[in-house]
């Protein structure tokens, strides 16, 4: 044991700060690929901790809070954040926190710093981005502001990594200060009512100081009467606060104005004489770009511009390594066949976890380039341009703009999408866009799509230049983009209703990207979505392997045993359920054996209809399809109606486990996933039901 | 003249007054994020479709909707 030993060290370091202050790419810079991602129990917030590691070689660990402008909280993420910083959070108390602080932005971002100086906290400050503020003629006097304040100082720029090394050290320090303490003045008679609540909050409720002083301010800024949480104060204390609620507003004082603006009086204080601005008018490079990213027209055409790239690439470009994988698990499956005995063994290992697997791990190349896009979109703060200019068009359905990229991404595939929607901080607005992602049509619908549309769609051209087959195509994915926004609608005002969602919203310099923050993105949700999703689904698929294999049927062919199979034998049981959709027993296995992947309904069509290797487009699979008779009747079983009717079954259905395992991840429980499970299922059931309705009544029989 | 942020219109600068003490929830935050009594703004832009609008104050910039802004009371000051 050595001396120093004794010296209490910090264990627990929170990093805060308003959104789009760089936390999280000073979080990535402090922690290196320490770092872990989860949630906060309970709430989609997402939660991210890692470990510093300081030159002695000594750690500490890091959580990186949601980014909040105030300690009064507006929304869920920020309660988090509030709630950790006031103690109010089991087993989560910081022992230092670091306030990131914006330097272009200073005034502003100074509002959350004198905050966390009431709160009487061990602070350090990372005035960031000062190189941007310095190109723009901002000069901040650091050892003033940090005299004026009473905590350390220190700038960084933690997109190129400057001034890394010195927060670390200032944060190994053992002597920290909790800053000045509450400098601002606020007018007599409101001091007055305040000191007094303060007082009484401390006896009957054994408040420390500084929380005291924050609940007063909350409760003499709040409306008229009793407060919201009112149950938990005494009786004493609420009715002294009528009394003060009486006293200021006959006095004439905007009790909720009143804290504001003395803060803000302080702030201006502190910055007088610490800022040094350069006069200059000339547009920033920030304002230059806006000119023409946030356009009346250009904006339009450059953000459609960026979507079809990125849709390009996640739905073409990751066509070939996605393929790649595909045959790297062909040739392993070859292998494993070549090396082992036929038997259920085999069978397992190469049509139960090596095809599960596989499964996965084909969105991969989904994923990398997600993520790469994201990230490009994140560190540029073209972003925030983004939902600035597809928010009017989301709030049409009670979403923000942010919600729009999410959705996009669920084109290629509800995971990518599903993940996308960290970015959007409203938890409300997030989980509504999760819930709704998997509506829009993905990659894995298309084969089934295409298959219907080959065996079916007659191949007629409309007007010289449209194909059925084609406008069929764009139907689908049209009825399944207003699924998820109609339903969007519905859920915002029912499950997910709440005082409104606002959309006040910083709009970041522009700024070149930090490759190590991409690639550290790409690597770290890759890898969290193969391990999670990967475990999940591999007992999934174990599971559907066995149902499709057991019990087995002696002398059979691939067709016939399937149909004796738990799986058959369970089409056959569902068959009275699917019926009102103009189903028969051998949909309702396609139905169940692609339950884990929507495509696997085109191989199971196949080894149902008795041919090997069915893939997409098969013409002898269509022409099997067409000639199916219903033994009773003789009449055509699958007919062009029942094209349509499975097409908009696959529209609506939850047919993927893969995006089950990626909600419950999300989500942090079962529930979301279920009640998405069971809504979308409801919903093709009835859009089906009508659609074969319908099509009877037109003679579609 | 005495109007709302949201009837500004682009390059427009104006001097904010106070926030509608009806704007419920949202007074604080629009206050908390800058927009007191006596701040200087500049309307910059408002989106493609017309909503959000951008402001700025000092060198931060802002988006905020129409129906947010409509709570910001201002006078034009040139």
């Amino acid at each position: 044991m050595t001396l120093t030993a004794s010296v209490p060290r910090i264990r627990l370091v929170a990093l805060v700060g308003n959104p789009n202050c760089g936390k999280t790419t000073l979080f990535n810079r402090l922690t290196g690929l320490r770092q872990k991602v989860g949630n906060y129990p309970g709430v989609t917030v997402e939660k991210k901790e890692g470990t510093i590691r300081f030159a002695d070689r000594s750690v500490a660990q890091i959580i990186d809070l949601p980014g909040t402008y105030s300690l009064i909280p507006h929304s869920p993420d920020e309660s988090i954040a509030t709630d950790i910083l006031l103690g109010r959070y089991k087993n989560e108390n910081p022992d230092l926190i670091v306030c990131v602080v914006d330097a272009s932005n200073l005034e502003r971002h100074l509002y959350l710093v004198t905050q966390i100086i009431d709160r009487q906290l061990p602070l350090v400050i990372a005035l960031n981005m000062v190189d941007i503020a310095e190109e723009n003629g901002v000069n901040i006097n650091r050892k003033i502001l940090a005299k004026r304040l009473g905590v350390p100082v220190v700038p960084v720029v933690a997109s190129k990594g400057i001034g890394i090394d010195d927060l670390k050290r200032v944060i190994a320090e053992t002597n920290h200060t909790v800053g000045l303490g509450r400098q601002w003045k606020l007018p007599p008679l409101v001091d007055q009512e305040l000191n007094e609540l303060m007082g009484l909050l401390a006896d009957h409720h054994q408040l420390s100081a500084p929380i005291a002083f924050h609940e007063s301010v909350l409760l003499l800024s709040s409306g008229n009467g009793s407060p919201v949480n009112g149950n938990k104060y005494s009786q004493e204390v609420l009715h002294h606060l009528q009394q003060d609620h009486t006293r200021l507003d006959t006095a004439g004082i905007d009790r909720q104005s009143v804290f504001v603006e003395s803060r803000f009086e302080l702030i201006r204080e502190i910055c007088s004489g610490a800022v040094m601005k350069k006069l200059s008018s000339r547009p920033t490079i920030s304002d230059k770009i806006d000119h023409f990213a946030t356009h009346k027209v250009w904006g339009f055409v450059i953000f459609i511009v960026f979507m079809g790239l990125m849709f390009q690439a996640m739905f073409s470009w990751s066509e070939v390594p996605m393929l790649a994988i595909g045959n790297g698990f062909d040739w392993m499956g070859q292998q494993i066949t070549r090396l082992l005995p036929t038997g259920d063994v085999r069978d397992l290992l190469v049509n139960g976890a090596l095809a599960g697997v596989a499964a996965v791990v084909t969105f991969l190349p989904q994923i990398l380039f997600l993520f790469f896009f994201l990230g490009m979109l994140e560190d540029t703060g073209y972003m925030a341009r983004a939902a600035f200019i597809m928010d009017r068009l989301m709030g049409k359905v009670g979403l923000s703009g942010k919600s729009f990229i999410p959705l996009l991404s669920s084109f290629a595939c509800a995971i990518p999408g599903i993940m996308a929607t960290r970015t959007i901080d409203n938890p409300r607005d997030r989980l509504v866009t999760m819930l709704v992602a998997p509506l829009m049509s993905c990659s894995a619908r298309l084969p089934v799509y295409t298959l219907m549309i080959a065996a079916f769609i007659p191949g007629i051209t409309l007007f010289g230049f449209l194909s059925l087959a084609g406008l069929t195509l764009l139907s689908m994915y049209l009825l399944g983009l207003f699924a998820a926004l109609g339903m969007a609608w519905v859920l915002k005002k029912t499950l997910a209703k709440g005082t409104p969602s606002f959309f006040i919203m910083e709009l970041p310099q522009y700024r070149l990207p930090s490759v190590q923050s991409i690639a550290r993105q790409m690597f770290d949700r890759s890898w969290q979505f193969v391990k999670r999703a990967g475990t999940f689904i591999l007992g999934v698929s174990i599971i559907l392997w066995f149902l499709a294999s057991y019990p087995r049927t002696e002398n059979a062919t691939p067709a016939e045993q399937l149909q004796n199979s738990f799986a058959g034998q369970a089409g056959k049981l569902i068959e009275p359920m699917i019926k009102p959709l103009g189903f028969d027993w051998k949909i309702g296995i396609g139905l169940i054996g692609s339950l884990l992947q929507r495509e696997v309904f085109v191989s199971t069509m196949g080894t149902i209809y008795n041919i090997q290797d069915a893939g997409e487009g098969d013409v002898s699979l269509q022409q099997k399809l067409r000639n199916e008779r219903d033994p009773s009747t003789g009449k055509p079983s699958f007919t062009l109606l029942t094209a349509i009717c499975v097409m908009v079954y696959y529209v609506f259905a939850m047919q993927c486990f893969s995006t089950i395992a990626i909600m419950r991840k999300e989500t942090g429980g079962w529930k979301w996933p279920f009640f998405q499970f069971a809504y979308m299922t409801a919903l093709a059931w009835i859009f089906t039901f009508a659609v074969y309705r319908v099509g009877l009544l037109l003679g579609g029989a | 003249m005495i109007q709302s942020l949201n009837t500004l219109l682009p390059g427009d600068r104006a001097v904010v007054l106070e926030i509608r003490k009806d704007a419920g929830s949202i007074r604080r935050r629009l206050m908390e994020i800058g927009l007191t009594a006596g701040t200087q703004l500049e309307f910059l832009r408002h989106a493609p479709f017309g909503d959000p609008i951008e402001i700025r104050i000092g060198d931060t910039r802002l988006s905020l909707r129409r129906a947010e802004a409509a709570s910001v009371i201002i006078e034009r000051t040139e």
